[in-house]
């Protein structure tokens, strides 16, 4: 017996921020679309992330690519017809006292980042305690990008799969699929309960889980499977405009904060619990809420007595240099992957989705992709 | 009677001094916070997402309404918290610049 | 082999479980949020009060009595922690928090008798100032000897509302109404399962009587329609129709409001427990055997905080509980004792049924809820913005929903509102309640401060 197919231009795997930007962009172009998901789209660590849309900080080379996902961001509730809490309010950078070697390095990136537009401003800890009078004075220094900001990452992708949609593109959510291949000119795939998709392109944006389906190919990269560590306060009266970090080598230092329009404090970072994607599971472990609590403590004194009333992950892969895979598989015509985003994808997110189908729909792309080959682990 | 509460029993207690909203008001020892104020006002707090003023809800612990602080910012749930003589309680919400507040 | 047995709570079931588990010669941690033990049926007044066992706890004065004298003998021989919320478990350890202090501490067999709260139904106005759970309006009597109003309604159903109405009138309190959603004809259909508690099934027949004969009306098959105030002063009043259509309004300032209860399984799912739709409550419970034992290694469930069986069970599943955590532990455990037990257990899970049937929950007019109504009182939450999650964002349950409308968001994360969540988004979808799955337990258990500090790393 025959099982019905679904053709399109283009399927693309995994309905993350990556499948479902790249879905509305390259249905934006005229193509037709295939996005399958295992889960609900925009569940997983497009979901359950931090939720900042930070450019600085970002590998110099990457900056580009961010600067093309920050114009979108900026015109996103208009592109997509849905509010996506996007607040350009501002993103603060600091490193603290007793590391003062890093105020070098942050004037050194500040230097290379405005060559490629992005203006950041240096202050020292006094200067950026009388303008944010919350910064504890454990911070030696910092650097403010007025245009960053930060946004809603339950609303995000499941905006760009909805507006996806209005133009044309199927989204086909509790749908895995656990067979690919290339068989002719087509790439048919097929999902758990048997249903097959076919179409002569196929993006792979499947997060953590990219590398059984890459090895289907003859590609291997070792993503490893990590819980980054959230939590929320009590609504306060909204009074933090920017989002804040701390740039630090030690990962239990790098804490982060950013305060919602409603009121809550979103806290994030601290050392990452393990993960676990074949059960589709994710833990906060406790001592990493408390690490994570201490290093806030010292960045912002006064959180001290706001109440969190909720904490969770998700799950990310991490490879092994912190870079995305992204651009044409190394094997296969056809076959485009843009996954691994090592902890900070959700920002780039909208840039990825136009670059891939940029790249899908003409065959190239301006924007600098060559580093995020997946031929580096070859 | 302006309370919210009403006493029916164990009135014969020691009584207690406190401050909210920087009026003084009595209370019984052994009143919790939340029991103190509703015998001596008709809230705890307001909403933070609509118009209505809070009175708690649960009484136990569970449903987090009732949550008041003190001058010095300290977050106290008052279902669960014994009233203490000199406690000084405000009903306000935060300062925007909550942060920097002593 | 170590024998680190944590309990968490210390109400009938707790006590019995740290009864069991000293006996065996092992000394339990015991941690409770609360500064004194009893849990919630016997709550303990704060030192200094006066009122007696009889006035506090009326028919139940002697198994009060004998659970806190238990409790209290048991002191020198138990590890006490009060004032001590749980806020999470993870890999073997209890995260217990005080006074801005926080440990872990590592267990072998955790036995949780976490009890229950009120189940609530979202009512146009509940959201008002003066409306309160039913359970704690017993909680401001029994602890505090104070009532929520000078005029009160209990709405909702189920034993505990005439029970508690009937302990206000006796303390001489001003009662108005006791209205019940359930139809008459219900607890009727229900007798033979409730005649397994006979004194109890009698108590509700004279509790009702009694009631009615101290001039407070009481009302069966109602649908409520409102809860009036102002925004500023609270409640003023509560609109009703009756099982015969007509529509009644009753002033007042204060309402008591419960639909039986809901157990606290946030422990249970922290630790990793399974869960079951239980199609007699429509609620999801943690999956246990007849002794207690969940489906994670080491953990044991007893009391309400497993199923709500009342609190004569919960003394017997807890020692129940705290057998099976020793027998698997290789401590010789006394066969006749524990199928005594088991037969104790049985007749309360079918005088819980009993009760389910002649009180249900009233699903219909939860799903019917309008859109205007809060249904999440934290986040302020409609009932409208929660269906549009389903019906624009494609919502499919009630997790998902709460990620695009925020009900169940926020600081009670979902106690008061998950119920009623489940029913509407799957009423919305036309699917079965179970469809509309539960909201995942989230630590921390209760709010904790960003101050919170590790006191042993
Ligand atoms: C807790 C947390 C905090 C973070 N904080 C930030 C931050 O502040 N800033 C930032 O820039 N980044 C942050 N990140 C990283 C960022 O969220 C991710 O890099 C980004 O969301 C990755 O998007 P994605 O689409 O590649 O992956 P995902 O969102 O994980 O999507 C992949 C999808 O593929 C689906 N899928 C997998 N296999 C299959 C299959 N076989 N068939 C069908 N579907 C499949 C999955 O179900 C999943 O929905 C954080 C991540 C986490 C988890
Ligand atoms: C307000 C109220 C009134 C009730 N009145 C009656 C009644 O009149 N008659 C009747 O038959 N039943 C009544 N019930 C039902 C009642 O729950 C049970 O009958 C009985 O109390 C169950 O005993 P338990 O030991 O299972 O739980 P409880 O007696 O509820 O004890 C649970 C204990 O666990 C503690 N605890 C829970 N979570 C944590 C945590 N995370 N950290 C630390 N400690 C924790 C609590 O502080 C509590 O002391 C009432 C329930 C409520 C909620
Ligand atoms: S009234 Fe519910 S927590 Fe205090």
């Amino acid at each position: 017996m025959s099982t019905p197919e679904l053709t399109a231009d283009v399927a693309i795997i995994g309905g993350g921020l990556m499948g479902c930007s790249a879905a509305f962009f390259l249905a934006q172009r005229g193509l037709s679309v295939i996005l399958l998901e295992t889960d609900k789209v925009g569940r997983q660590a497009s979901g359950t992330n931090f939720g900042n849309v930070r450019r600085q900080g970002r590998p110099i080379t990457q900056l580009p690519l961010a600067n093309r996902a920050s114009r979108i961001w900026r015109q996103a509730n208009e592109l997509l017809g849905s509010d996506v809490e996007y607040l350009q309010n501002g993103h603060i950078r600091v490193c603290f006292r007793d590391r003062p070697e890093n105020v070098g390095k942050m004037e050194e990136y500040a230097v290379q980042a405005r060559e490629e537009g992005l203006d950041l401003e240096l202050l020292s800890g006094n200067m950026l305690r009388e303008r944010f009078p919350w910064l504890g004075t454990d911070v030696l220094a910092g650097s403010h990008s007025a245009m960053d900001g930060h946004a809603n990452p339950r609303l995000a992708a499941p905006a760009f799969a909805r507006a996806a949609m209005k133009l044309g593109a199927r989204v086909i959510e509790d749908t895995k699929i656990v067979h690919a291949a290339k068989i002719g000119e087509d790439f048919v795939l097929e999902a758990e309960d048997g249903r097959r998709f076919r179409a002569p392109t196929l993006l792979v944006t499947a997060g953590a889980w990219a590398g059984k389906i890459v090895s289907q190919f003859g590609e291997t990269v070792k993503l490893t499977p990590r819980a980054p560590t959230m939590s929320v306060t009590e609504p306060v009266p909204y009074s933090i405009l920017p989002a804040v970090g701390v740039m630090t080598p030690d990962e239990v230092e790098t804490v982060y904060f950013r305060q919602v329009a409603r009121g809550n404090i979103v806290l994030g970072g601290s050392t990452r619990a393990p993960s676990y994607p074949d059960e589709y599971r994710s833990y906060v472990m406790p001592q990493n809420t408390m690490t994570q609590f201490q290093h806030l403590r010292r960045l912002a004194p006064a959180l001290a007595k706001l109440q969190v009333i909720r904490v969770w992950s998700g799950i990310e892969g991490y490879t092994d240099d912190a870079l995305p895979v992204m651009g044409p598989s190394g094997t296969v015509p056809g076959l485009f992957y843009a996954f691994g985003f090592s902890g900070s994808g959700f920002q780039i997110g909208p840039g990825v989705g136009e670059t891939m189908a940029e790249l899908i729909a003409t065959g190239h792309t301006d924007i600098p992709i060559g580093q995020y080959s997946i031929g580096r682990f070859g | 009677m302006t309370g919210r509460f009403r006493r029916l029993d164990e009135t014969d207690r020691a009584l207690v001094r406190l401050t909210v909203d920087g009026s003084e008001i009595t209370a019984l020892e052994g009143d919790t916070l939340m029991v103190a104020m509703l015998n001596s006002g008709l809230a705890l707090r307001n909403a933070e997402f609509g118009p209505e003023r809070r009175a708690g809800f649960c009484l136990m612990g569970a449903c987090q309404d009732c949550w008041v602080r003190d001058t010095d910012g300290n977050a106290l749930r008052a279902c669960s918290t014994p009233v203490e003589n000199g406690l000084a309680i405000t009903t306000q919400p935060l300062t925007a610049d909550w942060s920097v507040a002593p | 082999m170590s024998e680190r047995v944590v309990i968490i709570g210390a109400g009938p079931a707790g006590v019995r479980a740290a009864e069991a588990v000293v006996r065996a010669g092992i000394r339990p941690v015991v941690i409770d949020e609360g500064s004194r033990s009893g849990g919630q049926i016997y709550r303990r007044q704060p030192e200094g009060f006066k009122r007696s066992y009889e006035t506090l706890y009326g028919s139940e004065a002697d198994r009060a009595r004998a659970v806190h004298e238990t409790f209290d003998a048991l002191l020198p021989q138990i590890d006490y922690r009060p004032e001590t919320l749980v806020w999470n478990v993870a890999e073997g350890r209890v995260w217990a928090a005080r006074a801005g202090e926080t440990e872990a501490i590592p267990y072998d067999r955790l036995i949780v008798c976490s009890g229950a709260t009120d189940r609530l139904a979202p009512v146009p106005g509940w959201q008002l100032a003066g409306c309160y759970s039913l359970g704690g309006s017993q909680v401001a009597l029994k602890a505090q000897a104070c009532s929520i109003g000078g005029a009160v309604v209990f709405m909702g159903t189920g034993p505990l509302l005439y029970y508690v109405a009937s302990q206000y009138v006796k303390a001489g309190a001003n009662v108005v109404a006791v209205l019940d959603t359930s139809p008459f004809a219900g607890r009727v259909r229900a007798l033979p399962k409730l005649a397994e508690q006979p004194d109890l099934l009698w108590q509700g027949v004279t509790l009702t009587f009694g009631l009615i004969r101290a001039g407070v009306t009481v009302l069966s098959g109602i649908t409520p329609v409102e809860i009036s105030g102002d925004p500023q002063s609270g409640i003023s009043g509560v609109t009703v129709r009756t099982a015969s259509g007509d529509v009644r309004q009753f002033d007042c300032d204060a309402v008591a409001m419960g639909w039986h209860l809901r157990p606290e399984t946030q422990i249970a799912d922290l630790a990793r427990a399974s869960f079951a739709f239980d199609p007699r409550t429509r609620q999801w419970l943690p999956e246990i055997d007849g002794d207690g034992r969940s489906s994670a290694p080491g953990l044991y469930l007893a009391g309400d905080g497993a199923k709500i069986l009342g609190a004569r069970s919960a003394e017997v599943t807890g020692e129940l509980a705290a057998l099976a955590a020793l027998g698997d532990m290789g401590h010789a455990v006394d066969k006749d004792r524990r199928c005594y037990l088991m037969a104790q257990r049985a007749r309360y899970v079918r005088f819980a049924e009993g009760l389910a049937e002649a009180f249900p929950w009233p699903h219909q007019f939860v799903a019917d809820t309008a859109d205007s109504t809060i249904v999440c009182r934290c986040e302020g939450v409609t009932a409208g913005t929660l269906r549009a999650s389903v019906s624009e964002a494609f919502a499919t349950e009630t997790n998902r929903a709460k990620a695009f409308s925020r009900v169940g968001m926020g600081r009670c994360q979902g106690r008061y509102c998950g119920n009623a969540s489940a029913e509407i988004v799957s009423a919305l979808r036309g699917e079965a309640v179970e469809r509309a799955g539960r909201l995942r337990g989230q630590a921390p258990v209760k709010p904790i401060p960003v101050g919170t500090a590790r006191t042993d790393a």
